[in-house]
């Protein structure tokens, strides 16, 4: 039964894949590449956080620090190494697991409120580093020179179709990644700590080892989103490992639906759409999400996928889906 | 057999339990009986790995497991239900139970094999039927009655094929009459898996009706230990505890 699901996954992934090749035939439109671009970047970030927020009870308000260290440690890496492209790219999701798993060790320890604020000051800290060490990131400039060497097969994702076509395979790719683990023993090992820490240590988990696990998983799943956009955008900026992104991911997951698997990428979509058509509008951009935010959080009381799941009468995530 | 000896454990300036040192030998149906703060469900958490004792040893088939966290003992078959049922909410009765059997089968930290594995539903149902449990299977715990709340923390502690089983107050909150249903699925429950049964209640009819052994705590100290006759006849209970049949609280 598991198998044929994990088919099913493979299969619409396999659909969505073709759908977005023959997309810019229909849609010849630069825009929306780029919009597909950082879609599936943060969407990564988003579905990633979601896993120690939704599944596991671990709210982390400075996940985005795993996101921004993807962006510069690719980038630096890229810079300053002779490296090929899939070395880099494996060897900043090392750093970042080496990094979640010193950070993590210092964070699951603390419940609640108080691993929200550590994780927040982790970011913080680091976001500070980035800011100081002029010489290696480039300060509050952010990097700049550019990511040589980008041609990998063959394929060259300077080239912004390319990395519009490799953007979103990693987003499926991903996804279907983190749906395996929420599916599997280990999956269900999270729903219990975070239903009920206390029995599930009774029924024999090591919680501390599970909580580390899915602390580290879920960095580096942030980290890939990271290197996206750190394709996208030819470099890393400070902004792109401030504590507000970490804030962007909570909003994605709380508006498209923290009880299902997809909510978190639909609600990206749904904040890359306002961000884009509102700042269009208006500059108070911080203004009009809020109030959309509100609409959410005391108007329908769940994400949108919770909302039209619950509506279709099945239930959602929370459970063992 | 488990066997404790002299368990001492405070906290603060509170002697929660002095110098206790008990046997349960297998088989047994033990009552641990005793006023509010006495120390029972103190007694509990000391043998299930909840809280470290200051001094004194646990023994369980030989074994010294003083010390050891709550995961080791009950890989070696100490299982316990709570006082206030406990259990997932967000998951059905089979879920709950698949969930348990899957951790302790020790496939709490594999992420390459999809949830459930081949086999362990099958077997949460045969857990659940043991309880009557069978019919809410597909029920979210969240809203099951009561009684059946409590059953369904029985059973995920009974899903670890446990040798002993720690019940605390298996009828708590709950009327006279659902009271004797749940003590008799506990009751068929111990003889049918040759359980070694230690279970809490303040229902004096429970415990003087069922029970094999009786302990008696009082303010940390093992007041009595015997026979329901010995322990209904000891002075020492009778005055702590139990009152004479005058000022019996009903």
């Amino acid at each position: 039964m598991l198998r044929s699901a994990l088919l099913r996954d493979i299969a619409i992934g396999a659909a969505v894949i073709l759908i977005l090749l023959l997309l810019p035939m229909f849609l010849p439109s630069k825009a929306f590449q780029d919009f597909v671009i950082r879609c599936a970047s943060m969407a990564l970030f988003a579905t990633s956080l979601n896993m120690l927020v939704g599944y596991t009870g671990l709210t982390s308000f400075g996940h985005g620090m795993f996101y921004g260290l993807g962006t510069y440690s690719f980038a630096l890496l890229m810079q300053r190494t002779q490296l090929s492209m899939p070395m880099a790219f494996l060897l900043t999701l090392a750093i970042t697991a080496v990094t979640a798993t010193v950070v993590g060790a210092i964070c699951i320890r603390l419940r609640l409120i108080y691993f929200a604020f550590v994780t927040l000051a982790m970011q913080m800290l680091m976001h500070s580093i980035i800011i100081s060490w002029v010489g290696l990131t480039g300060g509050d400039q952010g990097l700049q020179g550019g990511i040589p060497r980008r041609v990998v097969a063959g394929f060259d994702l300077g080239n912004q179709h390319s990395l519009y076509i490799a953007s979103g395979v990693a987003l499926v790719l991903g996804l279907i990644a983190m749906r395996h683990i929420v599916g599997s023993s280990f999956g269900t090992s999270l729903r219990m700590i975070r239903d009920n820490e206390a029995r599930a240590a009774f029924l024999g988990i090591i919680v501390w080892r599970v909580k580390l696990a899915v602390f580290v998983i879920s960095a580096m799943f942030a980290t890939v989103g990271g290197v996206i956009m750190s394709l996208f955008i030819s470099g890393a900026y400070p902004e792109l490992i401030n504590w507000p992104i970490s804030g962007d991911a909570i909003f994605a997951i709380v508006m498209g639906g923290i009880g299902s698997f997809l909510g978190p990428t639909v609600g990206t979509m749904i904040l890359l759409l306002l961000n884009d058509l509102v700042t269009r509008q208006t500059q108070y951009y911080g203004l009009a999400l809020g109030i959309i935010i509100l609409v959410f959080a005391l108007g329908l009381r769940r994400g949108v996928v919770d909302f039209v799941i619950q509506r279709l009468g099945f239930r959602t995530a929370g459970g063992v889906s | 057999m488990l066997e404790v000896q002299h368990l001492t454990k405070r906290f603060g300036g509170v002697a929660a339990m002095t110098d206790v040192s008990l046997q349960f030998p297998p088989g047994t149906l033990t009552a641990i009986i005793g006023p509010n703060g006495a120390g029972k469900s103190t007694f509990f958490n000391l043998i299930s790995g909840a809280i470290v004792p200051d001094s004194g040893k646990v023994i369980f088939n030989g074994e010294d497991i003083t010390g050891l966290n709550r995961a080791a003992i009950v890989r070696r078959g100490i299982g316990r239900a709570f006082q206030v049922a406990s259990f997932f909410p967000t998951m059905t009765v089979a879920e709950n139970l698949m969930a348990a059997i899957s951790a302790h089968r020790g496939h709490w930290g594999d992420f390459g094999r999809s949830f459930p594995r081949p086999g362990v539903r099958t077997r949460a149902l045969e857990v659940a039927d043991l309880l009557g449990l069978a019919d809410e299977a597909d029920t979210l715990s969240s809203s099951l009655s009561h009684g059946d709340q409590k059953l369904l923390d029985i059973a995920l502690a009974l899903a670890l094929d446990p040798t002993v089983l720690l019940l605390d107050e298996p009828t708590a909150g709950m009327g006279p009459e659902e009271r004797w249903q749940m003590i008799e699925k506990v009751q068929a429950l111990w003889r049918q898996q040759s359980l070694t049964l230690v279970f809490i209640e303040h229902d004096m009819d429970i415990v003087f009706g069922i029970s094999s052994t009786i302990r008696v705590l009082c303010y940390g100290r093992v007041l009595a230990e015997g026979t329901p006759d010995e322990i209904r006849a000891n002075p020492a209970v009778i005055e702590a505890y139990l009152g004479t049949p005058e000022t019996e609280e009903v």
